[in-house]
This record gives C-alpha cells, sequence and structure tokens, in this order.
C-alpha cells in the first residue's frame, strides 16, 4: 500500500559550480591535490586534477581548503530529543513496551530543532534519526536530509530505506527490570526477541499464503502495524540497526538473526567490536561506533581507542557515529582522534581511508551509497568545502553543499539556516 | 601523615587542617602491588632529567625555540636556552617536540566515580543523604586505582581538581585537587579542600522545591547559619544559640566560606543567574568562582570588573533555557573581556579531551597562548596552588609534558609526561585490551 508520509524533499536551487584547486578527499580513492570539482544540476559533473567547467559556472577559488563528501551520520537524535532537552520535547523512546516495532522516528521529528543547524555547521549533509534505546524493538529510523523544512516529510531522503532500531543489554533489561515486567535480564532480551521474530515470521506466512490464494480483500489477514515492520525485515525491505556494546551479545544477535533469516546491518555502539571484528567482517555487518567514549557503564568498560582503527584494519565497515547532538557537529574531530589511534598503534591508515568512516561507509549502512557519500560522476552533490585539513581541530566547515544547493556558508550569515526556535529567542550578538 | 589520614575520616573538625596544602607526600621507595594500569614508574628520589631541544612553552615566558627543562626531584631545577646538563643525567631528546606543563583539569569526578550506571559501590559522586551537604568531601571517596587515572593521564593531564556531583541540596560539598599519579590519599592531594561547591539556576532549582528562588534562599540560608556560626561557636556548644538549617558538619564546613577563606564554586549559566551569584558573593563577602557560564559572554564586564574567573567548556553550542546564549565563542569573548579564563573538560571518562576542547576554544577565536594559559596556569591561580603548578619554573614541581606536535590538536599526543618530576607509565588497561586484541587467536 502507498505510505502516507512519503518523502516530499526537492532538492533546493543551485548552480552551476566549479570548487577548484583544493585538496580533495574523495572517500573512493586517494587524495587528489590541486583538484578541482563540478558541481552540476545537483550532482557531480567531474572530480579530478583537471576538470572543464561551462563559462557559465560559479568558481571557487579553493586554494589551501579541503573537499570532502558530505557527512553521513548513522545514529542520530536530533529532532526526536530536539533542543532545549525539555520534557515537552522528549520524544525519542515510547518506553511503554519493550516492543514498539510500530513507531516510526519520523513521527516524532521536530524540523524546527535547532540542532539541526548545528550539525549543518559541522557538514553532515544526511543522518539516520533513530528511536532510542530503552525498547528491545525501538521502532523505525530515517535517514533525512539536513535542509530547512516545515515538515520531517520534507527532510526524508528519496529512495532510503526505513530502518529498524534494535537494543541489547543493559538499557532494556534495566528500564522493564525496574518495573519488574520482562526483560530483566540478558536472556529475558533474546526471549523477547525471539517471541517476536516468531510472530513476525507467521504473520509473513500467512499474508504470503493470502497472497498465493489470489488475495481476496475480504480474507486478508489483520493489519499488524507492529508485525508489518518485523515482517518488512524479514523481506530484506527495513534495515535492522543494532545498539549493542558487548562482543558475546553482538555474537548472540548474529545467531539469532541467522535463526529467523534477517540481517543486521549495522551494530551501534559496537564497544567491543574490536574483539570481534573478524565476525563481523565474515557476516557483512557494519560497525558505527565512538572514537573514545568509554566506562560511562559496565557495558562501556572495555573501550579502546584502537576499535575503529581495528575494524578497519580487518576490512571492515568501520563508521563513526555521534548518538549525539555535540559529537555529530564533529564527526572529523572524532574520526581525526580514532585516525590517531591508528597510527600509534602503527596500522598505515590514510586520511584518504579515514574520511571513509564518516562518508562511504555510513551510505552503505544506509543504503544510500549509490546515490551519496563519495565524491563520484553522477553522485549527489553532497558536498563540503572545509577551511583546512578536516582532521585539524582548527578546521572548519566552511560551505556545503546538498544536491548542489550551497545550504550553509561560514562567511555568509545569511546563508545560516535558523529553525524557528531561534527567532527572537538568541541573545543578540549569539549567533553560533 | 596518620594523623591527617584520621582527621579526614572524622570530617568534624577537619576543615582548617584540610585547607591547607598537604604537605609534601613522603617518597614511597616502592610501590606495593596493585593493577598493573594504575601503577606509574617509580623515579629514584633526586634523579636528574634533562628534557632538551624542545620548544618549550614555559607559559610564565616567551616561548623558548631550542630550550632545556631540568628535573631534579619532585621539582623543576631550571628551564632556559642556556642550562647546562649534569653529568648523570637522564636525557630526553625534544627537537621537533613542544614542551609544556602539565594540563590541569578543573571539574571532573575522575577517582570518586569508575562506572557511573549499573554497577554498585563503584559510584561515590553523589549522596542522598539530606542531612549532607557542605561536608560532603570528595577526599575520603577518592581512589587512586580508578582506570580513569592512566586513561586521563596518557594525555598529559597531571592534575585534576574533582568535585562532588550532588547532594539534594544546592551545596554539594568540598572538591579537592589531586596529582594523577595513582597514589592514593594523601599522598595524592595537592590541596584539600580547594573550594566549596554549589549549584544556582536550573541545577540549583532542581534541589530546592524547583524554583530559583529557593534555591538561592537555601543558599543564603546557609551562609547565614555559618556565619554565625563561626562567630559563636561556644554559645553554640553550649545550646545558646538559634537553631541552624543545616547540621553541625556542614556548618563547619562552611566556616572557611563565610570568612572568605576558602572560594565557593557556583555552577550558574544565565546571565541572571551569573548576576545572581555575584549579589550573593558580594553580599557575604565570598571568594566566587563560576562553573559552566554558557551566558559568560553576555556579563563580560561585570565579571572582569569584579575579577571573577570562570571556569567554561568550550564545546557548549546547544541551546537550553539554561543558555540560551551557548556560543562556542564564550572562551574568546570572555578573554578578550578581561575575564580571568579557565577551560575544563566537565567531563570524567574523557577529561582526557580537554585539549580538544581548548583547540576548539582556539578555532573560535581565542588567542593560542590565553587557550595554553585556561589548562594551566589560571587554574593553578583560580585553585590557589600557582607557587607550586602552572607554569615551567624553577622551583616548580615538575609537571611537565613532550608533545609530539601541537598540545591542542587531535593527531598529535603525548610522548612523555612527568607528574612532580617522575616520568608516568604509558601502560593503562585500554593499552592492555587493546594489545590483547591486537592480534585474534
Amino acid at each position: 500500500m502507498p505510505n502516507a508520509y512519503e518523502s516530499t524533499y526537492k532538492p533546493l536551487p543551485s548552480r552551476t559550480t566549479l570548487i577548484r584547486n583544493a585538496t580533495i578527499l574523495t572517500a573512493n580513492g586517494p587524495v587528489i591535490e590541486h583538484g578541482s570539482i563540478l558541481l552540476q544540476n545537483g550532482k557531480i559533473g567531474a572530480v579530478g586534477q583537471t576538470v572543464t567547467a561551462p563559462a557559465d559556472a560559479l568558481v571557487i577559488e579553493a586554494s589551501g581548503k579541503w573537499i570532502t563528501p558530505g557527512v553521513i551520520d548513522t545514529h542520530s537524535h536530533i529532532g526526536v530529543y530536539a533542543a532545549p532537552g525539555v520534557e515537552s520535547l522528549s520524544d525519542g523512546n515510547e518506553a511503554t513496551s519493550p516492543n514498539t516495532a510500530e513507531v516510526s522516528a519520523e513521527h516524532s521529528i521536530w524540523p524546527q530543532d535547532p540542532q539541526f543547524g548545528l550539525a549543518l555547521a559541522g557538514g553532515v549533509t544526511t543522518m539516520q534519526i533513530l528511536p532510542g534505546s530503552a525498547n528491545l524493538f525501538g521502532g523505525r529510523g530515517v535517514t533525512v536530509k539536513n535542509v530547512p523544512s516545515r515538515t520531517a516529510e520534507g527532510m526524508k531522503f528519496p529512495g532510503a530505506p526505513y530502518s529498524l532500531k534494535m537494543a541489547c543489554g543493559e538499557n532494556p533489561k534495566r528500564v522493564y527490570g525496574s518495573r519488574n515486567t520482562s526483560p530483566q535480564t540478558r536472556m529475558g532480551n533474546v526471549a523477547g526477541y525471539r517471541r517476536a521474530w516468531q510472530a513476525a515470521a507467521e504473520y509473513r506466512d500467512n499474508l504470503r499464503r493470502w497472497k498465493n490464494a489470489g488475495s481476496d480483500p475480504d480474507k486478508r489477514p489483520p493489519r499488524n502495524l507492529q508485525l508489518e515492520t518485523l515482517a518488512g525485515v524479514l523481506d530484506g525491505e527495513i534495515l535492522v540497526h543494532n545498539h549493542c556494546y558487548r562482543a558475546d551479545e553482538m555474537v548472540t544477535m548474529i545467531n539469532l538473526a541467522r535463526e529467523f533469516g534477517y540481517k543486521i546491518t549495522s551494530f551501534h555502539h559496537a564497544v567491543e567490536a574490536y574483539k570481534i571484528r573478524d565476525l563481523l567482517v565474515e557476516s557483512n555487518i557494519c560497525a558505527s561506533m565512538w572514537a573514545d567514549w568509554w566506562g560511562f557503564k559496565l557495558e562501556a568498560y572495555d573501550g579502546v581507542r584502537e576499535n575503529i582503527a581495528l575494524v578497519d584494519q580487518a576490512k571492515g565497515c568501520a563508521i563513526v557515529h555521534s548518538d549525539d547532538a555535540n559529537g555529530i557537529q564533529r564527526l572529523n574531530q572524532e574520526a581525526a582522534k580514532a585516525l590517531r589511534a591508528g597510527l600509534e598503534a602503527g596500522f598505515k591508515i590514510e586520511r584518504a581511508d579515514a574520511v571513509r568512516w564518516f562518508t562511504i561507509n555510513p551510505a552503505r549502512a544506509l543504503a544510500i551509497d549509490k546515490l551519496t557519500g563519495s565524491l563520484e560522476a553522477g553522485k549527489n552533490a553532497d558536498v563540503v568545502i572545509w577551511t583546512g585539513d578536516p582532521f585539524s581541530v582548527y578546521s572548519r566547515a566552511e560551505r556545503v553543499f546538498i544536491d548542489g544547493a550551497l545550504i550553509y556558508d561560514r562567511t555568509d550569515p545569511n546563508r545560516q539556516p535558523h529553525r524557528d526556535f531561534e527567532t527572537g529567542l538568541l541573545p543578540a550578538g549569539g549567533a553560533r | 601523615m596518620k594523623r591527617l589520614v584520621a582527621a579526614f575520616v572524622g570530617a568534624g573538625l577537619s576543615s582548617a587542617l584540610l585547607a591547607q596544602s598537604a604537605p609534601p607526600p613522603a617518597r614511597r621507595a616502592a610501590t606495593p602491588a596493585g593493577p598493573a594500569a594504575a601503577q606509574a614508574s617509580v623515579a629514584v628520589p633526586d634523579e636528574t632529567t634533562a628534557i632538551v631541544n624542545g620548544r618549550v612553552f614555559t607559559v610564565s615566558g616567551p616561548p623558548l625555540e631550542r630550550g632545556t627543562v631540568l628535573i631534579r626531584g619532585r621539582k623543576i631545577a631550571a628551564v632556559g636556552a642556556n642550562v647546562a646538563v649534569p653529568a648523570g643525567a637522564k636525557v630526553v631528546d625534544a627537537a621537533g617536540k613542544i614542551v609544556t606543563p602539565g594540563l590541569i583539569e578543573s571539574a571532573t569526578q575522575i577517582g570518586i566515580v569508575e562506572i557511573p550506571s549499573g554497577a554498585e559501590g563503584t559510584d561515590d559522586q553523589s549522596s542522598t543523604d539530606k542531612d549532607l551537604s557542605a561536608a560532603f568531601n570528595v577526599v575520603d571517596s577518592f581512589n587512586g586505582d580508578s582506570t580513569v587515572i592512566p586513561v586521563t593521564r596518557v594525555e598529559g593531564i597531571t592534575r585534576a581538581v574533582v568535585a562532588p556531583s550532588s547532594t539534594g541540596h544546592v551545596l554539594l560539598g568540598q572538591g579537592a585537587l589531586f596529582d594523577l599519579t595513582g597514589a592514593q590519599v594523601p599522598d595524592s592531594i595537592v590541596k584539600a579542600p580547594v573550594a566549596m561547591f554549589a549549584n544556582l539556576g536550573e541545577a540549583g532549582a532542581a534541589s530546592a522545591g524547583g524554583s530559583r528562588a529557593s534555591a538561592m534562599l537555601r543558599l543564603r540560608e546557609a551562609l547565614q547559619d555559618a556565619l554565625d556560626f563561626s562567630r559563636n561557636r561556644i554559645a553554640w556548644s553550649n545550646a545558646q544559640r538559634r537553631p541552624y538549617a543545616r547540621g553541625r558538619m556542614d556548618m563547619e564546613a562552611l566556616v572557611p566560606v563565610v570568612r572568605g577563606e576558602l572560594p565557593i564554586a557556583i555552577n550558574a549559566n544565565r546571565a541572571s543567574d551569573l548576576l545572581a551569584a555575584m549579589r550573593l558573593a558580594d553580599e557575604f563577602h565570598l571568594k566566587l568562582i563560576l562553573l559552566g557560564a554558557i551566558e559568560g559572554w553576555r556579563v563580560t564586564s561585570e565579571l572582569a570588573a569584579k575579577k571573577i574567573p570562570v571556569v567554561v567548556k568550550p564545546l557548549t553550542d546547544i541551546p537550553s533555557f539554561d543558555g540560551l546564549g551557548a556560543t562556542l565563542e564564550n572562551p574568546a569573548r570572555l578573554a578578550r573581556g578581561g575575564v580571568t579564563l579557565v577551560l575544563s573538560s566537565f567531563d570524567t571518562h574523557n577529561a582526557r579531551n580537554l585539549r580538544q576542547e581548548a583547540g576548539n576554544a582556539i578555532a573560535y577565536g581565542l588567542d593560542r597562548d590565553a587557550a595554553l594559559r585556561a589548562v594551566t596556569l589560571e587554574p593553578a591561580r583560580v585553585w590557589g596552588v600557582a607557587d607550586r603548578l602552572g607554569t615551567l619554573d624553577a622551583g616548580k614541581d615538575a609537571d611537565v609534558v613532550v608533545w609530539s606536535g601541537d598540545p591542542f590538536e587531535l593527531t598529535t599526543g603525548p610522548e612523555h609526561v612527568f607528574i612532580a618530576g617522575r616520568e608516568m607509565s604509558k601502560d593503562t588497561r585500554q593499552r592492555q585490551l587493546f594489545e590483547k586484541y591486537r592480534v585474534i587467536r
């Protein structure tokens, strides 16, 4: 049936733009020194040492500046845990039942959250907005473009699949166990997943039988929104993004996915990914990780700064994610810290490799890697011009393009989108 | 030393003792066995180390392009471009490297919380005992074996002000300055207490019935009682004074505050709350330090005129109702306005990111030298230990860091970290975990 909440996103007006003489990290090959990139009709026209541009192209001299693909975050709660962080805007966890697969983050997103603009100033062009991790099944996540819009639908990334947020470990068992309801233990968590997947498999089979018998509208099995989402996972249409810290629990989840025949796209947080990086590679599962968060709970106690580099070195799909409205503003800096840890460990990692952690690898985990995430002719022109090396603490996103449109310009206050909440509330001179 | 320990435990009359800097710890001939990660390398007393050829940022003066820092025992013996290296000295060649004082973190819970969620027995940062507030003292729970200590010091942070988190009252208790050698109390104490901590603004209101006004009243009430107590102790002992709202131990702890001897560090963010805290300080003649100060940039002239130092977290730009004016330029604007500026991570497990915070403050307009001062000399001054720490000058404690490059960059790091003359081990529990899994067998 048609989706009532379909994306209404339309690219903003853009003009043909040539950016010249920059250091370019394409996320798809070695660094290009003194390179150029052409943005045309919302797409990347060409990228390389020499690029020819139409005579009417706007030319940006970018000597000394660096260019990367737009930053992509697989794990954000912007819009669902909006700023200011008060009860009225706490819309990220429907912590009323361990299985709320029927809810969808798109119905909580407040497009006027000022944090969208802050993330944009950090070069973030695309992000996955997820429900929280209180529940075993938190609900659907959606991928959005970081554009000003009056509606969530106006931000939704056309063609990006929905995801299902699942959570392991301490959060669900703490939230429900403390109410003396299930789950109260890790084994209770797993029983909860299995019960749900079994029901979903039966739901899907009933629907299939009905379809195979001719889809008689009078005999359609009753629609169940919760099972519909889970069945969408079993059918491969909805991607599983699984909050999970501990190595042994991630392996349990891999086994669970095998039992019910679905695929896990990415583990999130994955603080112990380094302990099972071979198994993640074997199962083709991405790991969305922090550079250095650790110790804030027991399942995060074994965090090491080499986590991202170790997954990368194992030829895994290593992603630096934020889960945080502060961290999302500086994913380039988080990647820089992870890069340093890898270099100090003796690994050979170039900036051209590390840039993938916040561009093409997250694009892959969101199944939008054919559209964005690297600087290749034909892809969406999601591009960031940095004031310098993005792995330096002193560099900042200077200009950000989404589908070729200049959405943010640090040098032009009129090109810095502000949300309604900020209007008339920020003290004069308080521009961030 | 034994007597001092006993005094910490019997909190009652300890404030006078604790108000002084702890005496230099006795040299420990050998460190008893313990978790490997927590062990610092043990130096021979009076061993001499010469750090040569580095670009030396003394903080007290202009940088030396090729300077020598000479360490003897616990102290810096000499710093300069032409310092002779004595025979037998251990030499660290810092050619191409940067040498700075050890960094000081100014608002953390390192050592008083190991795992803040779901791990009973590891979290001593807060108390729900409603009869305790000002007397709460972090010294009594500081654990020198915390794995957070080595993880922090390998990033060049050598000292930390540990503050209590919450008590259910606007007064949070007494914080102390510790070294990050991994030593236990009392050896790890640099100064205890360094300040009385309190909350106003939104956090204060939350612990005082829900209003900023009631938070202010509760604080004023405790200070008025403490003033009365400090002037009438004997009469109070003889039950000849009116009853106080807080107990004896809280009153004892507040005496040095109302006498203006011990600073009060008040957490406040909104411009109106910062001004209210300043009025309170005037009323009671308090030595005020402001923590947080998200909207500090809006009251720079008042802060500068009253010489109130502020401790801020640079990476703060998300608007809240406690700080709608949050901006990454807060540190730069405060410094430009002549306010004494200290930078802090306000973090525990990732207090190690203090230098990333400082680097971002620079990216948003703070002068580089001011940024370095704001994590070395200024905190040493604000916490009252500038006679011992904060710069590379002869006679000071030898907290010295040799960096592979710019200390505020993300891809550089410390190569040598000295605390009070001892080179610290690079070992951490995290490093051991990494080595264990470097190759999967």
